[in-house]
């Protein structure tokens, strides 16, 4: 299946990108998606030790699963205000 | 009209986002305003920089808003954040909520800022005389 990743701000940095399409085996949690990422993007991994995940625009937790056509966001430690 | 929840690289405008919670049925406004300081843990702050994911962080706004309208007696609340730089003394987020009492109108909007802090997908670069680091507030 094909998920669009979103990166912001730290992980933005690192990956060099704001968007990205990854194919992922079918059924594929949130926390999978990013251990394959880490591969693809090696900075990934130190810059997303502390990650939140939101599935379409909504929190979810890492194990949740994603399917396809949905847009999964990589949260780094928020600090709005 | 003001929006009651926006995400906007305009400057923030007080006594608009004050108006649209305002209403005759409702006695008490309380307004929060957060500006940029000029030092963060022990160092010179010159501007700050906001990133945000724009689409979920509305949405997240309006989720915070239903949470304290059914935890608190209040009747409407606004939340306004800044994105991209800003300088010292500049508001980056305020967030009013008007109630037919004071006591109800005080304690909802501090929870709602606690909760825009915690949940909402922004986050800010600090600039300082040294360089620039992403911010991350959480213990």
């Amino acid at each position: 299946m094909r998920v669009t990743v979103r990166f912001f701000a730290s992980h933005r940095e690192a990956t060099g990108l704001s968007t990205y399409i990854a194919d992922v085996p079918d059924g594929s949690s949130a926390a999978e998606v990013l251990g394959s990422l880490c591969g693809s993007f090696p900075k990934l991994k130190s810059a997303s030790v502390r990650v939140a995940f939101a599935i379409n625009r909504n929190h979810v937790n890492p194990a949740t699963p994603l399917r396809d056509g949905d847009e999964l966001a990589l949260l780094p430690p928020m600090a709005g205000g | 009209m003001t929006k009651r929840f926006s995400l906007s690289s305009q400057p923030l405008d007080e006594h608009a986002i004050t108006a649209v919670v305002s209403r005759h049925d409702a006695g008490g406004v309380v307004t929060f305003v957060g500006r940029v300081r000029d030092n963060a843990r022990g160092h010179d702050v010159v501007a700050l920089e906001y990133e945000a994911y724009p689409e979920m962080a509305e949405h997240v706004f309006e989720q915070i808003a239903d949470e304290a309208t059914s935890r608190f007696p209040i009747k409407h609340v606004a939340i306004h954040h800044r994105s991209g730089r800003l300088v010292v003394g500049e508001p980056s987020v305020i967030v009013a909520v008007s109630a037919a009492h004071r006591g109800a109108a005080f304690e909802a909007c501090e929870y709602v800022i606690d909760q825009v802090k915690a949940r909402a997908p922004i986050w800010k670069k600090e600039f300082t005389p040294d360089g620039a680091v992403w911010v991350d507030d959480r213990p």
